[in-house]
């Protein structure tokens, strides 16, 4: 019963995955798919397993995924261009053909009931997987961590850049605006804020100074356009 | 066949009540935290905080909630729209389900069946409180994502990176609790604290949990997400009326999460404080252990709510560095350390308590006392005004002090006073 409830969920989600337009939307589906995933194995009595799958995969992997695709931005849907020649055939051969394999293999085994699960389990499974993990596979456990480990420092030593000229702590910047300001008179402070509270609650409404004029450094120089107060060139973008 | 044989047996109805209880707590814990916060901030800032609304203004947060909802709900036109709906739901839920497999107190007389004070336990429970707080950051993600704000995706950005750093060094905070306990099951962990409390055995451990929850609940001193000086209210910054309740209930039901976490694996859950069990039977029977649980777990909200006080927010940088650069390697080094004691004392055949409290406490205070000589903070000598004018008094070698340099324009362009204070030219003279 719980198996048909989780499988239809999970297929459903499948599904999702392959015909969501938006990216963000697949990579839910995906995590729908992985959640599903867990609570089987959680069902077949692999608390663990169940555990994991959920910590690594739909916690660190895919969060990883949706941290990539949430920067593209809210409405940006696939493409349906090609980027690659003859894809589209090639995925439906290959898509064929792995369908008709899984179908022959599965359709040949017969499915009973399970054996074993007791003695694998004995004395609790976390504890058993850890007997088997730390003595048995401990090679193999170990080999996979350093390869992982190594896939890690490569993509740092890929990613870092020396610095060329030395970091500007803010006690440097402060200097640099105080400098300023005796060299040039140019203000240490902080702009002035939009007169919104005046009369009207918009960001471009120019603040007034203490003589009745306009200050033209209270409107950003994207709102104000250039045309009325002409804060354009001497607007924030300093 | 691993001790959890007492779960699993209970009848349906006993089941229905418990998940009935589990979530009235939560909700309940949600309201009078928020009072709590509330009156103690205010004390705190010299105020008086709520006072209107029932005996101590109790009701206060009811009323308020009561507010919220019956708000305008607004739906921005760049959201996208199932995503935007489902992200509260999706940090909201789990925050309740986590609650699940704390242990409020021993097998009781619950309606006449004997059944721990606990809805569930599995082999893997405290496993199982991370993978579904990672399920919880979604919910904040994605509510940062589908707001289509800058803010927002900000926010939502800002948090997902924090909360899967600190979830990192919260894990492995987790490990020696692990080692001491032999078992990742809350009841075992809390069954394993009948003599020592893990709070005192693993000490580092217990810090590096204290510091890490914080940054794993967003908030102060670590609520960049929400830091409203830069990103207006960060993931919910577009949310209003039942959705933005909604993540208020996860942020504060998370908090009373991470606190009732910390009471279970170090400070021996619902047992008795400070030895009175030794004294008193009773009091590690019946009922009386949801007190000592709930007593612990307020002192810990209270310290989130002092903290809250008092500490200004971090910059996002620093907060990194010391969540990778200082918890990440103290964790691991403190395993190792946990790792080859226990297994000295399993192979020689002694008790690792107490060395293993004595290097905690020897590693701590070294740390403390590092901390504390790095403060340049020292005692301000003060010059009196000399003048009959009332000027405020001034450090002694001008208004500069502490580590800044001194600021030197050349020459001709600085003049100092006779008090020690520099003038700085006007631009004219400048120029």
């Amino acid at each position: 019963m719980s198996f048909v409830i989780l499988a239809s969920v999970t297929v459903i989600a499948a599904m999702g995955l392959l015909f969501a337009r938006k990216p963000v939307h697949a990579a839910l589906s995906l995590a729908v798919v992985m959640v599903g995933l867990a609570m089987i194995y959680a069902t077949l009595e692999a608390p663990f397993l169940f555990a994991v799958q959920i910590v690594v995969y739909t916690g660190a992997i895919l969060m990883l995924f949706l941290f990539v695709i949430m920067l593209v931005g809210v409405d940006t849907s696939d493409t349906l261009k090609e980027t690659i020649a003859g894809q589209k055939v090639l995925a439906v051969v290959l898509g064929v053909a792995l369908g008709a394999t899984l179908i022959a293999g599965v359709g040949q085994a017969s499915i009973a009931t399970m054996r074993g699960l007791a003695s694998a389990n004995e004395g609790g499974n976390v504890q058993r997987l850890a007997d088997l993990l730390f003595s048995r596979y401990v090679i193999a456990f170990e080999a996979t961590s350093a390869l992982l480990i190594t896939a890690a420092i490569g993509a740092m030593v890929l990613a870092h850049r020396e610095r060329i000229d030395p970091k500007q702590s803010q006690t440097d910047l402060a200097q640099k605006r105080v400098a300023d300001y005796a060299k040039s008179g140019k203000h240490l402070g902080p702009l002035p804020p939009p007169g919104t509270f005046a009369r009207h609650n918009s960001n471009d409404t120019p603040a007034l100074l203490p003589d009745g004029s306009q200050s033209t450094k209270s409107v950003p120089a994207i709102l104000a356009g250039g045309n009325s107060n002409g804060s354009a060139d001497e607007g924030q973008g300093e | 066949m691993n001790g959890l044989e007492q779960f699993g047996q209970d009848p349906w109805w006993i089941i229905a009540i418990k998940v009935l209880l589990v979530f009235v707590v939560c909700v309940v814990l949600t309201l009078f935290n928020i009072w709590w916060e509330r009156k103690v901030v205010a004390r705190m800032q010299h105020r008086i905080g709520p006072n209107r609304h029932g005996p101590f203004g109790l009701l206060q947060s009811l009323a308020d909630g009561v507010k919220l909802a019956l708000k305008e709900d607004l739906t921005p036109e760049k959201a996208d729209k199932i995503v935007f709906i489902t992200a509260p739901i999706l940090a909201c839920v789990p925050a309740f389900v986590t609650f699940s497999v704390i242990p409020f107190g021993p097998e009781v007389n619950f309606f006449g069946v004997q059944t721990p004070l606990q809805l569930t336990d599995m082999p893997v429970a405290v496993l199982f409180v991370m993978a579904i707080a990672s399920i919880g950051i979604y919910g904040i993600v994605l509510g940062g994502w589908a707001s289509g704000s800058t803010y927002s995706l900000l926010g939502g950005l800002r948090s997902s990176a924090q909360m899967i750093s600190y979830e990192v060094s919260m894990g492995l905070a987790l490990v020696t609790v692990f080692l001491m306990a032999g078992s990742l099951s809350t009841s075992q962990i809390v069954a394993a604290q009948e003599d020592w409390w893990f709070g005192a055995l693993l000490l580092p451990s217990f810090l590096i949990y204290c510091i890490s929850m914080v940054g794993e609940t967003n908030r102060a001193p670590f609520d960049l997400p929400e830091a409203e000086g830069e990103l207006v209210g960060g993931f919910h910054t577009e949310y209003s009326s039942l959705k933005f309740a909604l993540f208020f209930l996860a942020e504060y039901i998370n908090m009373a999460t991470v606190s009732a976490l910390a009471t279970t694996l170090f400070l021996g859950g619902w047992r008795a404080p400070l030895g009175l069990g030794t004294v008193w039977a009773g009091a590690n029977e019946g009922y009386w252990p949801v007190l000592w649980f709930f007593l612990k777990m307020f002192f810990f909200i209270w310290v989130f709510i002092w903290l809250r006080g008092t500490l200004p927010r971090l910059r996002y940088d620093q907060f990194m560095f010391l969540g990778w650069k200082v918890l990440l390697p103290a964790s691991l080094a403190w395993i190792v350390v946990v790792a080859v004691i226990k297994m000295a004392a399993i192979e020689g055949g002694f008790s690792p308590n107490w060395i293993l409290f004595g290097f905690g406490l020897a590693v701590t205070v070294v740390v403390v006392l590092g901390f504390l000589n790095r403060l340049p903070e020292k005692e301000a000598q003060v010059t009196k005004p000399t003048g009959g004018f009332p000027t405020p008094t001034l450090p002694q070698g001008g208004a500069v002090r502490g580590a800044a340099q001194p600021l030197v324009f050349g020459p001709p362009a600085v003049s100092t006073a006779t008090n020690g204070v520099r003038i700085l030219p006007s631009p004219e003279e400048a120029k």
